[in-house]
């Protein structure tokens, strides 16, 4: 009874997101498997997760959950229902001074309990002319927590015009979601090493999308 | 709803349109199964594509004359929804242009269509072109960007003319008020619809059968002298073949064919080029085989206003 709501939700959102962006997921290096993954993807925008999560098939969407900060999914009732109800975010808290948990061992707790995760591994909203910010070291370290799991790049194309920042209502445009090959810690490999490759992988990504010319 | 007279002839339309689906796609089979059983062959591929789509927008076009009057006027609203979204996506949006879009999109389209629905000629024929006209740059100028001003502020008022003002001529056609042809207007969007569609199919094969002569290489390179003749004849004796189910002579159906086939090709060639300049081969990809909302109609984009207003001064007494 309690999961009624949360998926009426939940398909509204998905229905309304479709709706605004006729969202269409391209499978480049990857199949939408059955499988534990962590899809990291880049982040202009707040309706970013709600994109990715949109165009993942009915059975992984049920069974994939984004990475969110707690400072933004806790400040009302009605974010933190759809924060914790609709999308089951594993919400970590961005302040280390005030963490009781530590945010990796959230990540990797999800992932044993059989669930994906979305990533946003620049760790807040890109406004600027840079396609990627650097990447902070939560995908990293998760990597080496659990070297097994798919870490799949994901390129959301075009929501940043959708819903730019500071604005309410989103403009329908539409937008891609690209999934890239998955990505594992090599045998030895540096931070710097591995999240430069990760963030090699997204850009390669973002260079395959069709875009009109500038 | 529709008068009895209209529902008989409605029912042999849709019923030979079905029939002709059935058949297209009984030889798209066999097509398949002696060319492409691996799905290898692109042509045999792209047509069983084609056909599939064909039997949704069938089904989609079928369930809205039936429907009446608010199922045509509403379909056409999500078809001006859909070839917005992916025209304004070609476009290049800065930060400040959201306003302006959101009063095309959330405004201006679904004003025109209320408009539409309720026979406010007076007001949808200069909605678009004079009060959105002067609207939109006033309040993209209120967000104090002036790069590329002129370029994104006409990038919308086009926008808004191709894709709302243009195609909800086609809904617009039901207010039409002819002598001896009342409660059947639905007839004449099912004519303007099927003229253009055969013209649009008929060219493909004809080019495909004995297309030689490009015509404009450069912006269209598929569209060939021989497929527009075969296309256009071909389109034109549908027409004259359905003028049963309009107020026309067969005569004068085939002259309108004539000129919806001649603006469909003319209008799909702006298309192409705008495809051409933003680097992009379609508008979109919400129609497997045919690309976006924008690509199936754009014949119909360009013939819609001009139809409608050729009848209405012909034969409507509003």
């Amino acid at each position: 009874m309690t999961r009624i709501l949360p998926e009426i939700a939940a398909t509204a959102l998905v229905i309304f997101s479709r709706f605004i962006t006729a969202a269409r997921a391209i499978w480049l290096g990857c199949a939408p498997e059955n499988r534990r993954r962590v899809y990291f993807a880049n982040h202009t925008s707040n309706g970013d997760f709600v994109l990715v999560w949109a165009v993942l098939p009915h059975r992984l969407r049920q069974k994939t959950r984004p990475v969110a900060a707690s400072d933004y999914w806790l400040k009302s009732r009605l974010r933190a229902f759809i924060g914790q109800q609709v999308f089951r975010a594993v919400l970590i808290n961005r302040i280390p001074e005030e963490r009781t948990e530590d945010p990796v061992t959230q990540m990797a707790q999800a992932l044993d309990a059989g669930d994906s995760l979305i990533l946003f591994p620049e760790g807040r909203r890109n406004t600027g002319e840079d396609l990627l910010l650097p990447f902070k070291s939560g995908l990293y370290h998760l990597a080496r927590m659990r070297p097994e799991v798919d870490l799949v790049p994901v390129w959301i194309e075009n929501l940043n015009r959708v819903l730019p920042k500071g604005e309410v209502i989103p403009i329908p445009l539409i937008c891609t979601v690209t999934f890239g090959a998955a990505l594992h810690l090599a045998g030895g490999e540096t931070k710097d090493a591995f999240l430069g490759r990760a963030a090699a992988a997204l850009r390669a990504l973002a260079a395959t999308t069709e875009r009109p010319r500038a | 709803m529709i008068a009895g007279t209209s529902a008989a002839d409605l029912a042999l339309l849709v019923g030979g349109l079905l029939a002709v689906l059935l058949a297209a796609t009984g030889i798209g089979r066999m097509l398949q199964a002696r060319y492409s059983p691996d799905g290898s062959n692109a042509v045999v591929e792209n047509l069983n594509d084609r056909i599939r789509s064909w039997w949704i927008m069938v089904v989609l076009m079928g369930t809205a004359l039936i429907g009446g009057h608010a199922g045509v006027t509403l379909l056409f609203a999500f078809c001006s929804f859909a070839a917005l979204r992916e025209v304004m996506t070609l476009q290049d949006i800065r930060r400040s242009d959201h306003w302006a879009l959101l009063a095309a999109f959330f405004v201006a389209l679904p004003a025109q269509y209320v408009l539409i629905y309720t026979e406010w000629y007076g007001l949808y024929s200069i909605l678009i072109p004079v009060y959105a006209f002067l609207l939109i740059p006033i309040i993209a100028v209120l967000r104090g960007d002036t790069e590329g001003f002129l370029m994104r502020v006409a990038g919308v008022q086009w926008a808004l003319m191709i894709c709302v003002y243009c195609i909800s001529h086609v809904p617009a056609l039901l207010s039409l008020d002819i002598p001896g042809y009342e409660g059947r207007s639905v007839m004449l969007i099912a004519f303007l619809i099927l003229v253009v569609q055969t013209s649009d199919v008929a060219q493909y094969v004809w080019g495909k059968l004995l297309g030689r002569t490009r015509i404009s290489p450069d912006v269209s390179p598929s569209k060939t002298l021989e497929g527009l003749i075969g296309g256009a004849l071909s389109a034109i004796l549908i027409g004259v073949a359905l003028s049963w189910i309009t107020p026309f002579t067969p005569w004068q159906a085939g002259l309108l064919s004539f000129v919806i086939v001649m603006l469909g090709f003319l209008g799909g060639l702006v298309m192409s080029a705008i495809k051409r300049d933003r680097g992009v081969k379609d508008w979109g990809h919400l129609i497997a085989g045919h690309g976006g909302m924008t690509d199936r109609l754009d014949s119909v984009i360009f013939a819609a206003p001009i139809f409608f207003h050729l009848v209405r001064y012909g034969w409507s007494l509003t």
